[in-house]
């Protein structure tokens, strides 16, 4: 056997470097892919046409006239939002997996949690941007329109967006490291985004009246759906108050008053940080192949 | 470079590895032969850190299991079938996997040709052949010069002409004083590159000898090229596998695996069914040294 030592000089990437490198490739992918440019183009076309409308029939705008668009864009980013970063998130590791591309990556010297979290701030990036592009065009209607009378209100639900989109992400993300195939982490993130929509909305309705839910129980259930806590702290920002969601509501502001934007965002930033903490756990346990 | 002790691998219920211990010297290398579900594959992960084990792997004395990522420094890594990012441009791949490695400076060209890819940068991953494709992942595994290459079942996606050709980059490239890991189950390939071999089966170390020793009763076989007019080829591919030989077309004829101690045979067999041969070739790529 001929031994010739190779030069061999240790290259660490570092935790930070890695990260990037993979957000890099994921914000790439994640722009060129087809499901995002159809979400941005929905998502920019319904809100323009929500804040059209709003803006039209309500004259000169002013705050009034934002309180119609912003209830028009707030169950619209309900809509179109967890549903864009749920399925970007699901899709992603599972999808990887099944390709053989997951190995691949793991193979290299990076760690799992690198790989995550670089996943993470990739497909975060693609959708802040998707979502600024819809929210934009909204702006731009609204300014034409005199109906940016409250920039402050309007940047608010912007950014609570994002929060969302962050938080709906990790739960993407989730479902994507515990299901083995792309098609069933899309299929499962697909029935997230039904039940969180719209079954936890008349789930609440129906148990509220069959067993005559607790106001205060009725508030706490609403903090266990980020849609509701996103819901919740938008109308808090408009009008700092609850009292238009009824009891609950209600009760939450006579309650809470002021710390309520304290109480949202410890809420929020629990359904970013605990699917994401949760699906770091179970990658660096799960095969990749 | 590499040391296993006590590896055991269980799925479930089926345990895949049971109680594997070797070591692998610096500038070693060593082949994991065994049948389909022998446990090489598995192996392979195990030492890549890919899947958790019971048992120690270390790789220039770092744990495998405690800093997987600090040990996967230290090696590069093909795969049986390279899957990823199709849609990626292939200097850009070699870029990407650059920078994971915490290469900042790397020429994607240089990598390229060197393991003669020269011109294909442009191209998209999945405009490549099966071949190139390995040949990609090897200029990927070979970024930063690494002293450990590890190779799973390398040449199984490709054809003859293409596993010749790549073994004979793997020997020219992969050998240089590195110490190589890799798992297969095509004694040709053994004979070319290893040093050493692991006969496994069923998980479980069965065997522990030099490829000439595990291959003294079986002679490996070699590609032979033969050269016919473009009319007769169809009909040399059917006389020649309808007798159980490994043949396929290229340009100017027919390739085919033949045994190497009975060089002679296709091309008697061609003449007997009257099919007229202009010239043939033993093809160079699998020649080996410490061949019996």
């Amino acid at each position: 056997m001929t031994t010739l030592p190779i030069q061999f000089s240790p290259h660490r990437s570092s935790f930070f470097a890695n990260v990037l490198t993979i957000a890099h490739r994921e914000l790439r992918d994640a722009v060129k892919s087809r499901w995002f440019v159809l979400y941005s183009l929905a998502f920019a076309a319904l809100g323009l046409g929500v804040s059209y409308l709003s803006a039209a029939s309500g004259g000169s705008g002013g705050v009034s006239g934002f309180g119609r668009t912003s209830a028009g864009l707030i169950n619209l980013v309900i809509l179109v939002v967890p549903l864009m970063a749920m399925t970007a998130g699901a899709a992603t590791i599972a999808s990887d997996r099944e390709r053989g591309m997951l190995a691949y990556l793991l193979a290299q010297p990076v760690s799992r949690l690198e790989v995550l979290l670089g996943k993470h701030l990739g497909l975060s990036g693609s959708i802040i941007a998707s979502v600024s592009l819809g929210f934009g065009v909204c702006a731009a209607v609204l300014a034409a329109k005199g109906g940016m009378a409250d920039a402050r209100l309007f940047i608010a639900l912007v950014l609570l967006s994002f929060a969302l989109a962050l938080g709906m992400l990790s739960l993407g993300l989730l479902i994507s490291v515990l299901a083995h195939k792309g098609s069933v982490a899309t299929g499962t993130a697909v029935f997230v985004w039904l039940t969180l929509v719209f079954v936890s909305d008349l789930g609440m309705m129906a148990s509220t009246l069959a067993w005559r839910v607790r106001v205060e129980k009725l508030f706490a259930f609403s903090l266990l759906n980020p849609c509701q806590v996103f819901k919740m702290w938008c109308l808090y920002s408009v009008d700092a108050s609850l009292d238009v969601l009824g009891p609950a509501g209600v009760y939450a502001t006579d309650t809470f008053g002021a710390r309520l934007p304290l109480i949202f965002a410890g809420a929020m930033a629990a359904w970013i940080i605990l699917p994401l903490a949760l699906a770091a756990l179970i990658f660096s346990r799960r095969s990749p192949v | 470079m590499i040391a296993i002790s006590n590896l055991r691998k269980r799925f479930g219920r089926f345990t895949a590895l049971d109680d594997i211990s070797l070591h692998v010297a610096p500038g070693e290398s060593l082949a994991l032969w065994g049948a389909n579900g022998a446990g090489k594959s598995t192996l392979v992960r195990c030492a890549l850190g890919l899947f958790r084990f019971d048992g120690r792997i270390s790789v220039g004395g770092i744990d495998v299991a405690k800093d997987g990522k600090a040990a996967r420094a230290l090696i590069g890594y093909v795969p049986q079938e390279l899957g990823f990012y199709d849609d990626l441009g292939v200097a850009e791949a070699i870029t990407y996997f650059a920078r994971l490695k915490g290469l900042r400076r790397t020429v994607p060209a240089d990598a390229l040709a060197r393991v003669e890819l020269t011109g294909h940068d442009k191209k998209r991953v999945r405009e490549l052949s099966g071949g190139m494709k390995q040949r990609l992942a090897l200029a990927i595994a070979l970024l930063g010069d690494p002293p450990v290459l590890v190779l799973d079942e390398v040449t199984a996606s490709l054809d003859a002409l293409g596993r010749d050709e790549f073994v004979g980059l793997l020997k020219r490239l992969g050998t240089q004083g590195r110490t190589m890991l890799f798992a297969s189950h095509r004694p040709e390939e053994i004979s070319a590159m290893a040093t050493r071999v692991i006969m496994l089966t069923s998980g479980r170390i069965q065997r522990e000898c030099t490829p000439s020793e595990l291959f003294g009763h079986t002679q490996p076989s070699q590609s032979m090229k033969i050269r016919l007019t473009p009319d007769w080829a169809k009909a040399a591919m059917t006389v020649l596998s309808s007798r159980g030989l490994n043949v396929h077309l290229n340009g100017v004829g027919v390739i085919v695996r033949v045994d190497r101690t009975q060089k002679a045979t296709p091309v008697r067999l061609l003449l007997e069914a009257n099919i007229p041969v202009e010239d043939f070739d033993l093809l160079s790529g699998d020649h080996q040294g410490g061949h019996p």
